[in-house]
């Protein structure tokens, strides 16, 4: 076949032994737009909202209301929104950027051949792990948190019963496996969407892509919801006092 | 068997497969959920999310599977 596909990213340039590849180019352009982008709007924020500020208020106070709901109100939700808010935002116009008519077509010559100038940014599984490592790091963190060290290693190691040691050993692999399923799911849809709309254009460029990238268009704004809504609920399960401490 | 031959066989078995138990489990999901929601449209709002968490949850094995053959394939 015609297609040239890789897990990995492309390189676009080496600055000293820094290697820049495609998504961490866009990485960084989309961080530059998103941060002056919040500079600019702050600073513009009036009493009496315009167009713009109405929808962006709408859409952070809709967010937050969904914050609410899942974490429960107060502090918790205050402290969680600004995370998985920022992660939702983020992940959703990276995802939808891949739809911009006619980006797939730029390519820029480099010292390893002619790579394409855009690659959507998780379609890196780099991007996307070190996100989740950060996730289930806090996870942990608020777990310590809330239930004590003592509790919290208690949990994974005990020794009272077998089942108990075996129950502990079982808890310890699902936090392994939040790392793994957490960061595939989202790299794997994203990515497999790249891959299905590129075999669907080289197969027949007109018209039968359309339905998939339609389909793409859901899965970009479906899996930044869910990568967003599960780091939120592990966040609140982690948050929660386990009942064997509450009745202690 | 070329190895080469051996890499796409892989491939398509690991991913037609792992396609079979998530299917069904989304399709169960769904469907409750759309009963739930026939039963008590009122209840919509609350449950289509937490349908569509249970669902990615449920797919998390067909996730596995293709990130499986994609390796294979390209990796």
């Amino acid at each position: 076949m015609g297609l040239n596909i890789s897990l990995a990213p492309e390189v676009l340039f080496h600055i000293g032994s820094f290697t820049v590849t495609n998504t961490y180019f866009w990485f960084f352009c989309l961080w530059l737009f998103l941060v002056v982008g919040a500079i600019i709007f702050k600073s513009r924020i009036k009493l009496m909202p315009g167009k713009f500020q109405n929808l962006v208020e709408m859409a952070i106070s809709g967010a937050y209301d969904f914050t609410e709901s899942i974490i429960g109100p107060g502090k918790k939700a205050e402290r969680a929104f600004p995370l998985v808010a920022t992660m939702f935002f983020f992940i959703l116009i990276s995802n939808l950027l891949a739809y911009i008519p006619g980006q797939a077509a730029i390519t820029i010559n480099t010292s390893g051949g002619i790579v394409p100038l855009f690659r959507s940014i998780v379609a890196d599984y780099g991007f996307v792990f070190m996100m989740t490592i950060s996730v289930v790091i806090l996870i942990q963190i608020i777990a310590i948190a809330t239930s004590g060290p003592f509790a919290y290693i208690g949990k994974f190691i005990n020794l009272r019963s077998p089942l108990k040691a075996f129950l502990g050993i079982m808890d310890l692999i699902g936090e392994i496996a939040k790392i793994v399923s957490l960061s595939f799911r989202l790299f794997g849809n994203i990515f497999a969407g790249e891959v299905l709309a590129a075999v669907m254009l080289f197969l027949a460029p007109f018209f039968v892509p359309l339905p998939f990238m339609f389909l793409g268009l859901l899965t970009a704004v479906v899996q930044a919801f869910v990568f967003s809504v599960l780091t939120l609920v592990f966040i609140s399960m982690a948050s929660e006092v386990s009942p064997e401490k509450a009745t202690a | 068997m070329e190895i080469e031959a051996a890499k796409y066989l892989a491939a398509g078995i690991a991913i037609g497969l792992g396609a079979i138990g998530p299917g069904i489990g989304e399709g169960i999901a769904a469907s409750k959920a759309l009963e739930a929601i026939g039963r008590n449209p009122e209840a919509s709002g609350k449950i289509t999310p937490l349908m569509f968490v249970s669902m990615a949850i449920t797919e998390s094995t067909a996730i596995y599977a293709l990130v499986i053959s994609l390796i294979i394939l390209f990796g």
